[in-house]
């Protein structure tokens, strides 16, 4: 059965041509674009949120976008245990709509921060099954709040449940700085409880082509499809 | 009626603009400033004819929905 597969545009969205070009090259399946302002989703695997300064991140980054008609219609699909992944902004709108615990807020040193990262993955789920333990994944990151946080309980809420997804780490011929936006335990990425919807900064969907520097973010994907 | 309403991250949380704008400052020599943190004003217009009880509960409505995050902010409605 093919894998189907939709990503949302919002206003600002700058990541959604990235997202669905990875979709339809990984995938091979049907893939969807949405506007914000429609009211009806069509039944897929997946759902995507990109990327990119929806709503010119007025206000906080993600918060007018988790108010857009279709959000509704993505809940309504999480809630069906579909796969719902939120990258970079799309993880800030996720945690604005209240699928994923805490925030994001500005980085530590107040910089944009738009360079290769390194991670790897924390607890096991569907969207890091065909990561090895250990591995370390070359993914780059473009953002100016990235830097993930949660009170102590929540923090706590995440662990016990197993629901951090990835965290930052040194690579392995690099001496770039470990938690270079200043998360809370250096998560780069979450689940919900039920690890259906992940969250992640790291743009997966800028690291799979042979024209990237990285292949590394095929690996959810193909987790997914497997 | 004029609404307005400050929005500011939580104490325990850092607020890295207010660190700049403390270290600018004591650079220009304001050295006696310190523990800065930047938030935000928000100002709206309500009709004056609501009631005091109405007005409070729509402001709060709004800030829960959309104006605050409280995970991370605080908010305190002036005058």
């Amino acid at each position: 059965m093919s894998f189907k597969s939709a990503v949302i545009t919002f206003p600002g969205s700058n990541c959604d041509r990235d997202a669905l070009c990875y979709l339809k090259d990984l995938t091979k399946g049907e893939v969807h674009n949405i506007w914000h302002e429609e009211t009806s989703l069509p039944k897929v695997d997946l759902v995507i949120l990109p990327g990119g300064f929806s709503f010119g991140d007025y206000l906080r980054s993600g918060a007018m976008a988790s108010k857009s008609k279709i959000i509704d219609e993505v809940v309504k699909h999480a809630n069906d245990n579909r796969y719902l992944l939120g990258i970079c902004n799309g993880f800030q709108i996720l945690t604005e709509i209240g699928l994923l615990e805490g925030a994001l807020i500005r980085n530590k040193k107040l910089k944009f921060l738009g360079k290769n990262c390194f991670i790897k993955k924390k607890f096991k789920n569907n969207f890091n099954s065909s990561i090895k333990d250990n591995q370390i994944l070359q993914i780059p990151i473009a953002h100016n709040e990235g830097n993930f946080y949660c009170d102590i309980e929540t923090l706590n809420l995440l662990k016990n449940n197993e629901q951090i997804a990835f965290e930052y780490c040194k690579g392995e011929f690099s001496n770039t700085e470990e938690n270079m936006n200043g998360s809370i335990e250096a998560i780069a990425g979450i689940t919900n409880k039920k690890k259906n919807v992940l969250g992640m900064m790291p743009h997966p969907e800028r690291a799979y082509s042979d024209f990237h520097q990285s292949q590394d973010g095929r690996l959810i994907i193909e987790s997914l499809i497997s | 009626m004029r609404i307005k309403i400050l929005v500011r991250l939580k104490g325990q949380i850092l607020e890295p603009q207010g660190k700049v704008i403390e270290q600018s400052l004591n650079s220009l020599g304001f050295t006696e400033f310190s523990n800065i943190r930047q938030g935000k004003l928000i100002e709206l217009d309500l009709p004056d004819n609501i009631s005091k009880e109405e007005k409070a509960q729509k402001i709060d409505s709004v800030c829960k929905k959309l104006l605050v995050n409280d995970i991370i902010e605080e908010y305190e409605v002036l005058g």
